[in-house]
């Protein structure tokens, strides 16, 4: 949607575009200082209602808190697994920040590289859920452990029984691939902060200037440093994709280099990348809109990026069907005595309510997002993306604990329900990734303001005759 | 994990025989198991969730319709794989291949992720939920070669590698090396009906190693390619 015909609305007059246009105009025609007031002043109303949902996630973080804390004193035994459920809710979660994080760097490195100019507002958002989301992933490595306590014989340092981690394993990969990402995409978080930092300095005081400054690292804004930034920028851009790619992977080999019948699966890797970046780019979309009616972004979160979102959204949700059937059917084939039961078990037995969620809350927003209304009307769009990810989870929990009931010895199978302990941690990492996003929407400009502004230098109006007539130009 | 210096075929491969025909369910190897290496006793309601702590389950199935209904046992405990699934999965190393092809498990390195369990296609490693508790007079019984495990670790059946230590220094002190069927695990020393057989499978002159190559042999989920160091024995018809 980034191309602008310059002669088409003034010819079939269309009544969806027409707005859109005016829109972008609107924000063509700002002052620069009117901008940055429109971004900073939502940060520094924080009202009642903003208190009392901070007050509503600490309360359950504390919760969650207390409740890893009876875990940690009891024993794992509090929580819902057992054998052969080895692996319950927790790992499912885990899985499933970890592909929440993935929307972060999909819009905004990919997008920076293929210059898609509707990424522009919502870049910081995304990058912000990238690095959140994989907090609270990595809380869960930990607080799976039978002995939390010990978890740094997991970490490569020198001992003097020269005892060092077993790279063999997969949980290493997945220690040092979420590090990575974590590391890359804060950083990547922070760079294009930087002239936004200098800018909130410029119009703060107060707590929020000493912060600003410190985090400003004395920007300017010369050529030199813009130069640099850019530079930086282009280089992290393509540096972070070819992480983004492997630490989903490194996730489903976690379970595809066993030999679990259902897990043991050579298309589990793409599988699953690109089913987070299915539920990633959903989530992101409901937080858009919700970050976006509560701080009156109105303005720079226009229909028009939500259009190009959903399109996004519908592609690689047509994307993890393919992957997924691509997977099952080659299962169903196969017809291997166990693979045969769980899918059985999936399609016509006790597991086939969380089948048909998993299938249905993933397919219908695909064909929902076909129509230009649903992409575009604020809560229809949530609604349906909210429901990828309750099909996302779904499927996540029915990959590692569905999986597990069964094995290749009947007698071993067996069954799982979550206890109070795992739901309790698991709203906490909800809570508090909810409780990070909003601190971080009050402290730094949610809309990232001077690529905003580096975007309307694209369009102007010309007159031609008496004509206005909305023009693009090509930018870096 | 290709077969390396320590699973050729010299030096010491221990092994277990389960005779499927001599087997009655009758689980004194699970009583005896327990005894001798300390096995916490978990109670009705966490076994019934799965969560015993039993080394060798004794897998009972049944074959046939009503009313000629059969039932099978099957004891099954840690296959010590020489290709095993649960070992390169650690992440610390808790679990490795020793000299003598056993699977061992070192209980202090363990730091929990239950992965070898998840990897295990037996699912003969079990898992400490809870501290393990032995109430008074009990502790006073506690093995004093094994250590008593704490929670949030793996373990599975060693093999009583205690026992087999035991044999292995008696036997170096006296200069000779450990005659077959001088080491008898805990179960293998229990079974009523001989159904266990414990010892060296290179030694082509084992008791282990004639019935290994016997007509009735096999091993369990050979299709899995982890080469167990359990071969089981079944041929006769029996009924139970």
């Amino acid at each position: 949607m980034s191309e602008v015909q310059p002669t088409q609305p003034e010819q079939d007059n269309h009544p969806d575009q027409m707005p859109e246009f005016e829109e972008r105009l609107l924000l063509a025609e700002r002052k620069d200082w009117e901008i940055n007031e429109a971004v900073l002043q939502p940060m520094f109303k924080t009202g009642r209602g903003f208190w009392i949902l901070v007050a509503i996630l600490s309360a359950i973080v504390l919760w969650g808190f207390y409740a890893w804390g009876y875990l940690i004193y009891w024993g794992m035994g509090t929580a819902g697994i057992n054998r052969p459920v080895y692996w319950g809710l927790f790992i499912t979660t885990f899985v499933f920040w970890v592909g929440i994080s993935h929307a972060g760097t999909m819009i905004s490195a990919v997008l920076r590289l293929l210059k898609a100019d509707w990424r522009r507002p919502i870049t910081r958002g995304a990058e912000a859920m990238t690095a959140f989301a994989l907090m609270m992933a990595g809380l869960y490595p930990l607080i799976h452990l039978g002995r939390v306590w010990k978890f740094y014989w997991m970490i490569p340092y020198p001992n003097n029984r020269f005892m060092w981690p077993n790279f063999q394993s997969p949980l290493m990969w997945d220690m040092v691939a979420i590090f990575t990402y974590l590391i890359g995409s804060s950083l990547y978080l922070y760079l294009a902060l930087i002239p936004d930092m200098a800018m909130a300095r410029d119009y703060t005081e107060g707590w929020r200037y000493k912060l600003y400054r410190v985090l400003a690292l004395g920007w300017r804004g010369t050529e030199a440093e813009w130069h640099k930034l850019h530079r930086a920028l282009g280089i992290f851009s393509v540096a972070i994709i070819p992480i983004f790619l492997s630490v989903h992977s490194i996730v489903s080999w976690d379970f595809a280099v066993t030999i679990q019948p259902r897990w043991h699966s050579t298309i589990f890797a793409p599988y699953f990348v690109i089913g987070a970046v299915y539920s990633g780019l959903s989530a992101l979309a409901s937080i858009l809109i919700i970050v976006r009616r509560s701080m009156r972004l109105q303005e720079f979160l226009r229909s028009e990026h939500f259009d190009s979102l959903g399109k996004l959204v519908m592609v690689a949700g047509m994307a993890w069907v393919y992957f997924w059937f691509a997977g099952f059917i080659v299962e169903w084939y196969g017809n291997e005595p166990i693979v045969r039961e769980l899918i059985h078990e999936e399609v016509s037995g006790p597991l086939a309510p969380f089948f048909y969620l998993q299938m249905g809350a993933n397919i219908i927003p695909i064909i929902l997002l076909v129509f230009k209304r649903v992409r575009t009307t604020p809560v229809l769009l949530l609604g349906t993306t909210l429901l990828v990810n309750v099909g996302m989870f779904t499927e996540r929990a029915l990959i590692v604990i569905g999986s597990l009931q069964r094995n290749d010895l009947p007698f071993n199978w067996g069954t799982y329900r979550p206890s109070w302990v795992e739901i309790s941690i698991v709203a906490m990492t909800f809570a508090g990734f909810a409780l990070l996003y909003t601190l971080f929407s009050r402290i730094i400009p949610f809309v990232p303001v001077w690529e905003i502004k580096e975007g309307r230098l694209r369009y102007t109006l010309r007159r031609i005759g008496r004509l206005l007539v909305p023009t693009a130009a090509e930018i870096e | 994990m290709a077969k390396d210096a320590n699973q050729s075929d010299e030096g010491i491969r221990w092994a277990l025989v389960v005779d499927l025909d001599r087997c009655t369910g009758c689980q004194a190897c699970v009583v005896a198991c327990h005894a001798e290496n300390n096995l916490q006793i978990v109670g009705e309601k966490e076994a019934a969730y799965g969560r015993w702590t039993h080394w060798i389950i004794i897998h009972r199935y049944w074959e046939g319709e009503y009313p000629n209904v059969k039932a099978r046992f099957m004891p099954i405990m840690c296959q010590q794989c020489s290709e095993a699934p649960c070992e390169p999965v650690c992440p610390v190393f808790a679990t490795y291949h020793n000299e003598e092809g056993l699977n061992a498990q070192i209980y202090n390195r363990c730091i929990g992720t239950r992965f070898c369990g998840s990897a295990c296609p037996y699912k003969a490693r079990v898992y400490n939920w809870f501290r393990p508790e032995f109430p008074e007079p009990l502790t006073e019984q506690l093995n004093p070669d094994v250590s008593v495990r704490t929670r949030g670790i793996m373990e599975k059946c060693t093999f009583c590698i205690q026992r087999i230590r035991r044999v292995e220094i008696d036997a170096q002190a006296e200069g000779r090396s450990p005659t077959d069927g001088e080491i008898q695990p805990a179960c293998v020393q229990t079974c009523p009906t001989s159904a266990l057989i414990f010892g060296d499978l290179n030694d082509p002159n084992s008791h282990v190693s004639q019935l290994a190559h016997s007509r009735r042999s096999f091993r369990l989920l050979p299709e899995l390619g982890t080469d167990p160091g359990v071969i089981y024995l079944k041929g006769g018809e029996v009924n139970v």
